[in-house]
């Protein structure tokens, strides 16, 4: 990297701040105190995040071997627990970051957009935590198909803003948070939820969640011995992806870490796995991607405050994307991400549908552990996988939210692995 | 905020730009439309009839899909426009097209603009702003408002522009801070966009004080100054006038009558006739604005009855 992005915001070409002049101010604000208290621990603010990491969300999560699909594989596998952390995803190490960010920085009010329902569920905890009040936006699309999800951001006492605009996911929910946040710049934070966004949110936002891969690294030497021969996440906007491998490169160092827990490890192989949906590719005349791999088959351009890999047609109006899994279906891809990949470090592969929904089923039966379809695409990868291990799959979130769909999808697909549900039959 | 006359020396004289020609008289109607709402040939006479009504400058949007700046108002129709199959290539199309003598801003959202020069059927190696300037220069475009390229992303498209005679106009928030303004201020040619309140476009019923402040703290800077988003009436350009700013842009007001007309599928001219009625309204409150000019701003004019909108 030329320059410096914790000052910068630049990765290679990529990142930047984008936005609208009413929000610069704000963006400007959060960088400085992103440096402040994220990067230089002012007023004790990384002890109190550690403290309320562990206390509240119940880190460290473990590192399972999973015996079953080792030998199933023929190599060993161990799985990273995100799925365990409170609420059930990797999610709540940026929520509660980024709201207890905003407190120290005396902003009154958050919002967040959420896809999946994970990001905004974190939130609305987080805040129900750390006593905030906070809006949710939700594309209606996801409304409907993560239902759980937003019962339990009203139990928590969020507001959940449906919003109804394009394909109603997340591309036009971040849209309308973004627009709340220009509305209310002067006392709210946008906790965005991903890596994604303008300038410090990407460094930032991987910085809470480098917690995943500090602990994996420490982990691996404790329990295996050695450091993993591969690392593999399912990459949307990449926020568990950033968490699972930055400290293999090296890209954060979050205040209080192990010494040598964020040594760049150049050995270690990074698998980012994206949604392959139905088929790779965009169909340009129908404004539409059927898939949300956009570092597999995404160009440059600028979206959301950052130029980074986009799915988009070839005069730049970006497509609706598609994947069976919410928390994937994302038209663009954390800027850094994109950096990555260009300079070969990360590599990006992808899984389709059928793949991820025979994962979840397979983990699922063979495991005991209902993984989110987000994460089944990463354990879908070790079918394709080819070395020798051992390998480390991160489990970024719990699947109970994605019952209905699974159920619903399997059938539909007549998966031989997905159980019957013939109980519910007369 | 003082500045070295000197380095303004240029800007001044017969270099002066076609955009800021049009603030010479110091109450310019800015009318905004987006281009292909609901199509190419309906926006055509819309802009026709918004010139005849009085209007200096005329803003055409090219839709963009995710137009994070806009309110309600304008992301309807910028959907509307990219429904009926409005391009990047259609849009200069329109400006060729465009019988009018009045310059022509593009407002829209930089991916389209950094994409255009890699798109199919031209080979720039990779994605820049140069190609799309070069085009909407040769189309007859005299300026950009891009409002997701704030000035520090502004650098190769500031030169791009400068390149091919076309101003570069940036947007002041009410949350700018002074040490962003005065960048702003040494990038910025044309006239400066001064956004009347926090938040996203949309018309309102009132002007807001952060569009007075603006315009305070503006006061010594030497480019014109105009006042967008909320105002949808002539009492609000003659107020904005009156207190210092060389114009107004108006944009959902018009596009709220756009959407009627769509909506209650009215013949292109009825609408027409509309649109510049209410330039025309927005005209004669901006004449008076400049006209009371210097015996204060917001004056006792609230007892007189509100401009009758149609």
């Amino acid at each position: 990297m030329s320059e410096d992005p914790v000052r910068s915001g630049k990765f290679g070409d990529y990142g930047g701040q984008y936005v609208p002049e009413v929000l610069m101010p704000a963006v400007e604000e959060l960088a400085d105190a992103y440096e402040r208290y994220v990067l230089e621990n002012e007023d004790g603010f990384v002890d109190e995040f550690r403290r309320h990491l562990r206390e509240f969300g119940g880190r460290p999560t473990p590192l399972s071997h999973a015996a079953n699909l080792s030998e199933r594989y023929g190599t060993e596998v161990y799985l990273k627990r995100e799925d365990l952390l409170h609420g059930g995803a990797h999610k709540l190490n940026n929520a509660l970051g980024q709201v207890l960010l905003a407190k120290y920085m005396g902003k009154e009010r958050v919002v967040a957009e959420t896809g999946a329902g994970q990001h905004g569920t974190a939130t609305a905890m987080a805040c129900a935590y750390l006593d905030m009040p906070c809006e949710i936006y939700m594309g209606r699309t996801d409304v409907n198909r993560q239902r759980p999800n937003v019962f339990r951001m009203r139990i928590h006492d969020a507001e959940v803003n449906p919003v109804d605009a394009g394909s109603g996911t997340l591309k036009e929910a971040i849209n309308e948070t973004m627009r709340d946040w220009a509305t209310n710049v002067e006392d709210t934070h946008y906790v965005v939820g991903s890596v994604v966004g303008p300038h410090p949110f990407p460094a930032m936002v991987r910085d809470f969640q480098s917690v995943i891969s500090e602990e994996l690294r420490e982990q691996s030497r404790e329990q295996l011995g050695q450091l993993p021969e591969a690392v593999i996440a399912c990459a949307g906007g990449g926020s568990n992806t950033m968490g699972a491998f930055s400290a293999f490169i090296g890209s954060a160092e979050l205040f209080g870490a192990p010494t040598g827990a964020h040594e760049p490890a150049p050995d270690v192989d990074l698998l980012a796995v994206e949604a392959g949906g139905a088929e790779l590719g965009v169909d340009a005349d129908e404004g539409y991607a059927p898939n949300s791999a956009s570092l597999t088959t995404g160009s440059e351009g600028v979206l959301h405050g950052a130029r980074t890999k986009l799915l988009q047609t070839d005069e730049g109006q970006i497509v609706e994307s598609h994947s069976v899994s919410a928390g994937l279906d994302y038209a663009g891809v954390g800027p850094e991400l994109a950096h990555l990949v260009d300079e070969g470090r990360v590599t990006p592969v992808s899984v389709g549908d059928d793949a991820a929904l025979e994962a979840f089923h397979c983990l699922s039966r063979e495991e005991g552990i209902i993984p989110a379809l987000e994460s089944s695409h990463a354990i879908a990868y070790l079918e394709e996988y080819e070395g020798e291990g051992p390998v480390v799959v991160n489990v970024s979130g719990r699947g109970d939210k994605d019952l209905d769909t699974v159920i619903e999808e399997s059938a539909e697909r007549d998966l031989d692995v997905a159980p019957s549900m013939e109980v519910f039959e007369q | 905020m003082t500045r070295d006359d000197g380095a303004d020396a240029g800007r001044d004289d017969a270099s002066r730009s076609d955009l800021a020609d049009a603030f010479a008289d110091g109450d310019a109607l800015v009318s905004y439309v987006a281009a292909g709402d609901p199509s190419a040939a309906a926006t055509k006479e819309y802009a026709e009839a918004l010139v005849a009504g009085g209007t200096d400058v005329l803003e055409l949007g090219l839709p963009f899909s995710e137009p994070v700046a806009e309110g309600p108002t304008i992301q309807r129709a910028l959907q509307r426009a990219l429904d009926a199959g409005m391009t990047p290539d259609a849009y200069l199309d329109l400006v060729r097209d465009l019988d009018v003598d009045v310059p022509v801003v593009c407002m829209t959202y930089y991916n389209l603009i950094l994409r255009y020069g890699s798109s199919e059927g031209r080979d720039a190696s990779e994605p820049g702003p140069e190609a799309f300037v070069e085009a909407a220069a040769d189309a007859g475009v005299s300026g950009f408002v891009v409002p997701d390229l704030p000035v520090n992303e502004s650098e190769r498209m500031a030169a791009a522009c400068r390149e091919h005679g076309v101003d570069l106009v940036f947007i002041v928030a009410p949350t700018t801070t002074d040490e962003r303004l005065e960048r702003m201020l040494d990038r910025t040619t044309g006239f400066v966009y001064v956004q009347g309140r926090v938040g996203t476009t949309g018309a309102r019923d009132d002007v807001s004080a952060a569009a007075h402040g603006s315009l305070d703290r503006l006061a010594e800077a030497n480019v014109p100054k105009a006042v967008g988003f909320g105002i949808s009436a002539g009492e609000h350009a003659r107020e904005v006038v009156a207190g210092g700013a060389d114009g107004v842009i108006v944009g959902s007001a018009y596009v709220d009558e756009i959407a009627d007309g769509v909506e209650n599928d009215e013949p292109t001219a009825d609408v027409a006739a509309r649109l510049e009625s209410l330039a025309r309204e927005l005209k004669t409150g901006a004449e008076r604005g400049a006209s009371a000019d210097g015996e204060g701003g917001t004056t006792a004019d609230h007892d007189s009855p509100e401009p009758q909108r149609k």
